[in-house]
Parts: structure tokens; C-alpha cells; sequence
């Protein structure tokens, strides 16, 4: 087995034996909590007092959310393994493992991109003749009473964007800043992975700056575990 | 400065790889529970604290044990939940002025 | 040999201008904030003069509306971010180091950007007066009437992205000093043994990063609406501008703490070092403080009684409006309790002090007033409101900063103020802004409206508007006299020892001013208020300040000067800027200050030398 490698915490020569950077970072994520919170809070307030359609029953597609959110989670597992492999200085592991992450917080964002674009382009298909009132949408009812004489189908375009409504203002607006929080940690480790690559960039000494960045991949997670619940989930509600 | 690791899981010590696979499968059985109960339309309402109670499982245990929170000093503890407690509290007033409750 | 990032060596002892430009010495910057508020605080005193001038007399036709609303809402959002806070934030850089016994802060070149990033946002909401007006909704800025439909002029954007800058500034100073104060206090100085200021600080700067992000939130919503086409405060698809002012005001309630508080600090650091006295209770002074920051969370709806919340809503926020009232008794009853049989020593900062307590328990007793929700169903929107927060604010906080100002001049600059300038200075400010200010009450209730350009004749509001600009104008010859104190004092006062005031704590150990490196060797510390207890107790260990041997330096490792700091902050102007006026602009912000944040991160703390 590799050397005992000191994973407790190491003492350091300030007033409660804790590192400056550290608490920074911890600092810095309760108050990130009250950024995605008044976001949350905007959103939650505004859930369904939305004038017009699209809602979220109209557009959301949870197994596909259950994917990315899934690829989000198994992300932080890679994250904290590529640090562990750091701390017990194996550093091709932790390269390794490092790359996974920023594979699954870039393929994370392509879902994002791939479900905002699809939300933008949102199509409702009304077959006339084989259609069940009490099983539509608002939104597909209003699309329905164009069937008429000689109507057979009706294919319409009502997009889902930052203006359409009350909803996709704050959907895209909590989301779309999760995504650039996201954005910015997948930059990070970038970085870190690049700096790796270079003489005494990255070494079992210096974990510090890779933990960091792991504090903020995580924290970036655990946003999205919330609004994959109050969001998506929650969706299939109205209102409250 | 550096002590003696002590041995695998828990008791003020440290996880292992392990353990965090474990948290890793943890968190893909409730997701999955979460995405599979979300189809029971009979829960109807009752289904919102079954959710919260879940994810909070999640946000639980990634903090808790992949950010290394129940290991580390009790201070970082309060920094963090200094901010999430006071955000819910103003996630929860909004949501009464605005909605009846 | 330095590290050359970007092939741009690091600065060693710059002199000079570039000397300021990359320091990252708590004690220069701490200079560079106090001067550069005090010159916002001239402006934003001009702005006020101005409104007072065109508010003389009914039916007066100086200023136009469209001027006068400018006025009124770069008046207060100057004095609170960019006078009020800044002065807080240069005593914090100046004095914490210096009160825990240590050599910096914990983030030193985060400490100079935090500056500079300031400096940037006051230049940017500035630049609106040259730029298509200023902002012209309050500094509060309530939507809908902040939307583009109704404002779309500039100048509301130059406010919103000028307060994100702010904001920027204001978290990144409150994240150090958190760290700083935790965790670089001298050994033995346990958190109960720290300067009633510094406790101050540490609670102030937790409000700060706690409340700014929500503001950080509401602007980020307002400016998407009037810039992208969102839809959060817009009525027709279904919104509710109510939202705003709560947004808003859950950050603005603790925001009048962080204005306070550090105020409070102050006053508390003078009253012991004046009465020759410990303060009284300190457990009791530091629990209300960190009440008052709890409570002042649960508060914020008192800004908005008449907006039509409903019976329950009112009745819940004007209770805990008027319980957070007690801890703030609490601490005035602290500090009568100190000066109570101490030995009075009546010098400028004292007289600030005291002004303090009387004159923001009278702004206090205003604010009780206005949380009987009933009552303030007549007050709000009136001038009984401004006269409640000038009371606190100016004859609060502002008071208690220039107490503070005259407390420490001796320190940071090494020169005794001419006393007789001080104590004639307070006189007439205290008397002056009694003049300016208690008469509002009086047209408050009489019924004179808030953000008016000017009132009809048979309002019966002319007599005493006509007092409080006569008061207004002897408030503006207090502080010529003032400045020209610290000019000339600055220049040539006498020689100040380490210690004029035979004070109590660290900052007090060490010449004035304080060498580079603050302390030659960090003090141990024993007790509350150490450096009183080592002079009466252990003055055979007190070395002179003065007479430290000046070879220890070279052991003495600092933090070295940056360019960088100053870049990200560029970049971040450059940032604003574009996103109001031009995409390539604001992406050339982010590329500059991108770069200096790379830049920053490779560069070591300390070089070897």
C-alpha cells in the first residue's frame, strides 16, 4: 500500500490551525447559497403565475434531466477520486481521474445547451382527429381548437425563452447562471490539468489548490441536486 | 504535523476510495428512486416532502463526505450553513408573502 | 529573481505613484479609502446642497425635477456606498491588523483590489452625470418604475452595474477580513479578548457577504429585464414588482447594520480609551452586536407597511422591529455604563463619541416610531423618514467615523490635529446638523412627501425648510474647517508619540505611524485590552516605540507589491462599461481581467529577497 499519507488535517501556523484558502472557499460557498437562493426564491415565487404557455409540463423531459443530473453526480464521485489519487501522490490517477470530471461537467453542459435549444424550439403536434381533451395541456388546448373543418394535423412552434413568460425568465435565468457556474469550474480544472502537465504544477504538497476547486465542483453539484428537485421535479405542479 | 492514518471509513479518520464509490452508488439509487416515484401520479402532493427528504439525502452526503464536511472543522460547518439556513429561511418567507401557504 | 509572469517581472519597493498603484499594505490602502470616500463625501455633500438650495422656499424653480430626482438618488446611493462603507473599510484595513497584532491581512493583494474595484464603481456611477444623466429612481430603486418602458435612459444601467462593481469590492473585503480576524489574531488574543471594533468588523463583514448576494440577485434581474426582455418585474406577463422591493430590502435592512455597526465599534473604542475606563459589560456590548445582526434579518418588511402586505405580514415585521430595538439599547446602556465615574478626558474624539450616543439614540427613538405599523402609515414617504435616517446614519454613523478619523489621526499619520480646530469643528456640526435635521420631523408630520422638487405655498413648509438649509450651509463651513485641520495638521502638527491617549489596545504598542512591518515581534497577549494591562502591570517589558533596532527588519518577511490587483479591477470597469454600451468592449473587460486573474494566480505571495 502506498505511504501513510497525512490526510488529516494538516496543521498550519494561524490562529485555528486552518488554512486561509480553505476558509475562504467555505466562506465564499455560504454566501454563494444565498446567490442561488434569491434565485430559487425569484423562481419559486413566480411558479405558476405564468399568463401564457410554455410551462413545465409542456416542455420539461425528466428521464433526460435524470441523465445529465446523474452525469453531474457521477462528476463529483471523479472529482474527489482524482484528489484522493493526489494526496497518495498517484499522479497519472489523478490526471486520469481529473480528465473524467471535466468530460462529465462538459457533457453536463451540452445537455444543458441541447435542452435549452430544444425548450426554444418547442412544438406542440396535434393529430385532430384523435384527440383527448382532458388528457391535453393548457398549452396543447389552445393549439387544438385549431382543429377544425378539413384540419387533420396542426404542428405550431411555441418556443420557450427568457421572454416568453414569467417561467422561462426565471428557468433560464437560475439555470442558465448554474451553467456558467459550472462553466467557470469546468475552466478550473482545465487549468489545474494543464498546470499538471508542467514541472512541479501540481504535487501531492500542493493538494490545496486542487481541493479548492473541488469544493466548488461540488458545491456546483449540490445546486443542481436542489434545483433538479424543486425545478424539474416539482414541475408537475402548478403552484404551490 | 502529519499523523498517522488512521484506518479506512469513519471515526474522525477518512474515507477510503471506497467509500466514496459507495456515496457515488448512494446517489444513483436515490436519483433513480426519485425519477421512479415521480411516475406514481397517486402520490399526488404527498409526494413534495418525499422529494425534499430525498434530495436532502443527496446534498447531505456530498457535503458531508465527498467536500469532506464531517471530517474537517466544525467552523467550516457553521460557515456554510450560516448561508444555506439563512437563504432557505428567505426561500420560505417569500414563498408565504407571496402564495398562501 | 522574481517570477516573470507574462514576462513582467514583479515590483520590488516601488516609490512614488507606482507605489500606491501596486501596494498591497493594509495601511495604504486604508489611506487610499479614506481619502477617496472623503472626496464622494464632498460630492455627495454638493448633491445635497444643491437639493437644500432649490428646497429653501415653496414654488422655487433653481433645479428642475428631472435634475432634482438625479440628485436626490446619487445623494444617498454615494453616501452609503461610496462615503459610509469606504470609511468603515478604511478603518478596517488601517486599524485591524494592528488591533489583532499582525502584519497584514490574510489576502493582501485581494485587499488592493478590493480598492481599486471600488474606486472603479465610483467612477463608473459617476461617469452618468457626463453620460446621459445620472440615475434618477432613489438608490433604492423600486421596478417598475427602473424598467426601460418608463426609464430608459441610461442612467439607471450606470447605477445597477455600477453597484454590481461595488458589490464586487464590498464581498471580497468582507471574505478577508472574515479569514483575517479568525485566523490571524497574535497568540493569546481568544475571540473574547478582541477590540470591541474588531469584534464589530468580523460581524459587519459576515452581514456583507450574507446580504450582498441577494442584491447582487435583484439587479442582475432588473438589468436582464431591461436589457434582454425578461419578464420578472414586468405586470403584463403576469409579474409582481413587489418582488423588488423584497429583494431589495432583505438585503437593505442588513445593509443599515453594516452602515452602523463598525460605527458603533468605533464609539466603543473611544469611550474606555476617554474615560480611562474598561467598557462596561463587553460580553453583553458583543452579543448584542452579533443580535443585531441576527435579528436585523427578520426585519425587512418594515420598509414596506404601506405597500398593502396584509394585517399578518405588518403585525410580524413591526414586532421584531421593535424587538431589535432592545440589543441596541443594550449597548447604549453599556457605554453610559463606561463613562459612568470614569475619568473624563473631553477631547475631539471624545465629543464625537458622546455626540454619537445622544444623537443616534434620538434617530433611534424615530425608528421605533416609524415600527408601529399604524404610525407609519403617516410617516413613511415623508420627510419624518428622512429625519429618522439622517439621524442614524449622519448623526450616527457619520459622527462616530469622524471620532474615529480624529482618534486615529495621531496614528496614522504621526501628527497631533490642532484640538481647538476639532472640538470648533464639533460644536458647530453637532449644532448644524440639529438645525438641518430635527425640523424635518416637523414638516414629516406636518405632511411634506419625500423626492420633491418643490411644494406649493400655502403648505405652510417654507419656515422651516428655510432652517434646515441654513443648517445644511453651517454644516458645509464645519467641514471646511475640518479639512483644513487635517491639511494643515497632516503637514506640519506636532510630532505624536505612539501613544497620545494613553490608550488600551495593540494599535497603541507601536510608533505612529507604524513601520512597514507593524510589529517587531508579535505580542503575546494576556488580557482584554493587553496594552493598558502591560503598562500599568508590566512596564518593565515595553520597549519605546521608536527605539526598535532597525536591523530586525531584514527577518521580517512581507507580501510583495502587484500589478495585478489594478488589472482585474480595469478589466471589471471595462466589464461594466461594455455591458451597457458595447459587447466587444465588455468581452475585452473580461479578456484583461481574465488574464490578470491567471496572472494573480501564478504569482507567489511572497518572492524571496
Amino acid at each position: 500500500m502506498a505511504q501513510a499519507s497525512s490526510h488529516e488535517t494538516e496543521h498550519e501556523s494561524t490562529t485555528t490551525g486552518l488554512n486561509h484558502r480553505k476558509m475562504l472557499m467555505w466562506a465564499f460557498l455560504g454566501s454563494d447559497c444565498m446567490f442561488f437562493g434569491s434565485l430559487i426564491a425569484t423562481y419559486l415565487v413566480y411558479k405558476g403565475s405564468s399568463l401564457s404557455g410554455p410551462l413545465p409540463i409542456d416542455v420539461f423531459d425528466i428521464p433526460t434531466t435524470s441523465v445529465s443530473t446523474f452525469v453531474l453526480l457521477m462528476s463529483s464521485m471523479s472529482m474527489v477520486l482524482s484528489y484522493a489519487a493526489l494526496r497518495r501522490g498517484r499522479m497519472k490517477a489523478f490526471r486520469i481521474w481529473l480528465l473524467s470530471t471535466i468530460i462529465l461537467g462538459a457533457t453536463f453542459l451540452a445537455f444543458q445547451v441541447f435542452e435549452f435549444r430544444t425548450f426554444a424550439n418547442h412544438e406542440v403536434h396535434i393529430d385532430c382527429g384523435h384527440v383527448v381533451m382532458e388528457e391535453l395541456t393548457d398549452l396543447e388546448k389552445i393549439v387544438a381548437e385549431k382543429c377544425g373543418q378539413g384540419v387533420e394535423e396542426i404542428e405550431e412552434t411555441i418556443g420557450l425563452t427568457p421572454r416568453t413568460n414569467l417561467f422561462g425568465t426565471t428557468f433560464f435565468t437560475l439555470t442558465g447562471f448554474h451553467g456558467a457556474h459550472v462553466s467557470l469550474g469546468v475552466l478550473w480544472l482545465l487549468s489545474l490539468l494543464f498546470l499538471s502537465f508542467r514541472k512541479g504544477g501540481i504535487t501531492p504538497a500542493k493538494h490545496l489548490d486542487v481541493d479548492l476547486a473541488a469544493l466548488y465542483w461540488h458545491f456546483v453539484d449540490i445546486v443542481w441536486i436542489i434545483i433538479f428537485t424543486v425545478v424539474y421535479l416539482f414541475g408537475v405542479f402548478e403552484g404551490f | 504535523m502529519s499523523q498517522e492514518v488512521k484506518s479506512a471509513d469513519n471515526h474522525g479518520g477518512h474515507p477510503t476510495p471506497s467509500t466514496y464509490v459507495k456515496v457515488a452508488l448512494a446517489l444513483t439509487s436515490i436519483t433513480a428512486v426519485e425519477v421512479g416515484i415521480f411516475y406514481l401520479e397517486w402520490l399526488s402532493y404527498s409526494i413534495i416532502p418525499i422529494l425534499v427528504i430525498l434530495s436532502g439525502a443527496k446534498f447531505a452526503i456530498v457535503v458531508m463526505f465527498y467536500m469532506h464536511l464531517k471530517f474537517d472543522s466544525r467552523l467550516f460547518t457553521g460557515m456554510f450553513f450560516a448561508g444555506f439556513i439563512i437563504a432557505s429561511g428567505v426561500i420560505i418567507t417569500l414563498m408565504a408573502l407571496f402564495k398562501a401557504f | 529573481m522574481t517570477t516573470k509572469v507574462f514576462s513582467i517581472p514583479r515590483p520590488i519597493h516601488p516609490t512614488g505613484l507606482w507605489g500606491w498603484i501596486t501596494t498591497i499594505d493594509h495601511k495604504r490602502i486604508g489611506l487610499l479609502y479614506g481619502v477617496t470616500a472623503f472626496i464622494l463625501f464632498i460630492i455627495g455633500g454638493i448633491e445635497a446642497l444643491l437639493m437644500r438650495v432649490q428646497l429653501t422656499r415653496s414654488e422655487l424653480d433653481i433645479i428642475s425635477p428631472e435634475v432634482y430626482n438625479q440628485l436626490f438618488t446619487m445623494h444617498g446611493t454615494t453616501m452609503i456606498f461610496l462615503v459610509i462603507m469606504p470609511m468603515g473599510a478604511a478603518f478596517f484595513n488601517y486599524v485591524i491588523p494592528l488591533q489583532i497584532g499582525a502584519r497584514d491581512v490574510a489576502f493582501p493583494r485581494l485587499n488592493a483590489f478590493s480598492y481599486w474595484t471600488f474606486l472603479a464603481g465610483a467612477l463608473m456611477l459617476n461617469l452618468s452625470w457626463f453620460l446621459g444623466g445620472a440615475p434618477n429612481a432613489g438608490w433604492f430603486g423600486y421596478a417598475p418604475l427602473t424598467g426601460e418602458t418608463v426609464n430608459p435612459a441610461t442612467g439607471i444601467d450606470f447605477w445597477i452595474i455600477s453597484l454590481q462593481i461595488l458589490g464586487v469590492a464590498s464581498l471580497a473585503a468582507a471574505f478577508n477580513f472574515i479569514v483575517t480576524i479568525i485566523n490571524m489574531r497574535a497568540p493569546g488574543m481568544s475571540l473574547m479578548r478582541m477590540p470591541l471594533f474588531t469584534w464589530m468588523t468580523l460581524v459587519t463583514a459576515i452581514l456583507l457577504v450574507l446580504a450582498f448576494p441577494v442584491i447582487t440577485v435583484a439587479l442582475i434581474e432588473l438589468f436582464f429585464d431591461r436589457s434582454y426582455g425578461t419578464n420578472f418585474f414586468v405586470v403584463a406577463k403576469g409579474a409582481n414588482p413587489i418582488l423588488w422591493q423584497h429583494l431589495f430590502w432583505v438585503f437593505g435592512h442588513p445593509e443599515v447594520y453594516i452602515l452602523i455597526l463598525p460605527a458603533m465599534g468605533i464609539v466603543s473604542e473611544i469611550l474606555p480609551t476617554f474615560s480611562k475606563k474598561p467598557l462596561f459589560g463587553y460580553p453583553a456590548v458583543v452579543l448584542a452586536g452579533v443580535i443585531i445582526a441576527f435579528m436585523g434579518w427578520m426585519v425587512w418588511s418594515h420598509h414596506m407597511f404601506t405597500v398593502g402586505l396584509g394585517p399578518i405580514p405588518n403585525t410580524v415585521f413591526a414586532i421584531t422591529t421593535m424587538a431589535i430595538a432592545v440589543p441596541t439599547g443594550i449597548k447604549i446602556f453599556n457605554w453610559l455604563g463606561t463613562i459612568w465615574q470614569g475619568s473624563i478626558d473631553l477631547r475631539t474624539p471624545m465629543l464625537f463619541a458622546l455626540g454619537f450616543i445622544s444623537l443616534f439614540t434620538m434617530g433611534g427613538v424615530s425608528g421605533v416610531m416609524h415600527a408601529i405599523a399604524p404610525s407609519d402609515a403617516q410617516q413613511q414617504d415623508t420627510y419624518f423618514v428622512v429625519a429618522h435616517f439622517h439621524y442614524v446614519l449622519f448623526s450616527g454613523a457619520l459622527m462616530a467615523l469622524m471620532g474615529g478619523i480624529y482618534y486615529w489621526f495621531p496614528k496614522f499619520t504621526g501628527r497631533m490635529y490642532n484640538e481647538t480646530l476639532g472640538k470648533t469643528h464639533f460644536w458647530m456640526m453637532f449644532v448644524a446638523q440639529n438645525i438641518t435635521f430635527f425640523p424635518m420631523h416637523f414638516t414629516g408630520m406636518d405632511g411634506m412627501p419625500r423626492r420633491i422638487y418643490t411644494y406649493a405655498s400655502g403648505m405652510g413648509w417654507d419656515f422651516w425648510n428655510e432652517v434646515s438649509t441654513a443648517g445644511a450651509f453651517l454644516l458645509a463651513i464645519s467641514f471646511v474647517i475640518f479639512i483644513f485641520n487635517i491639511v494643515k495638521s497632516w503637514r506640519n502638527g506636532d510630532q505624536a508619540s505612539g501613544d497620545p491617549w494613553d490608550a488600551r489596545t495593540l494599535e497603541w504598542s507601536i510608533s505612529s505611524p507604524p513601520p512597514e512591518f507593524n510589529f517587531v515581534e508579535i505580542p503575546t497577549v494576556r488580557e482584554r485590552d493587553d496594552w493598558w494591562d502591560r503598562k500599568r502591570q508590566h512596564s518593565e517589558e515595553i520597549v519605546p516605540a521608536g527605539e526598535i533596532p532597525v536591523d530586525e527588519e531584514h527577518s521580517i518577511h512581507l507580501p510583495q507589491p502587484s500589478y495585478w490587483p489594478i488589472v482585474v479591477s480595469i478589466g471589471l470597469l471595462t466589464l461594466g462599461y461594455g455591458a451597457i454600451y458595447s459587447i466587444p468592449v465588455g468581452v475585452m473587460g473580461a479578456v484583461i481581467g481574465t488574464i490578470g486573474v491567471y496572472a494573480w494566480s501564478f504569482e507567489p505571495v511572497n518572492e524571496p529577497y
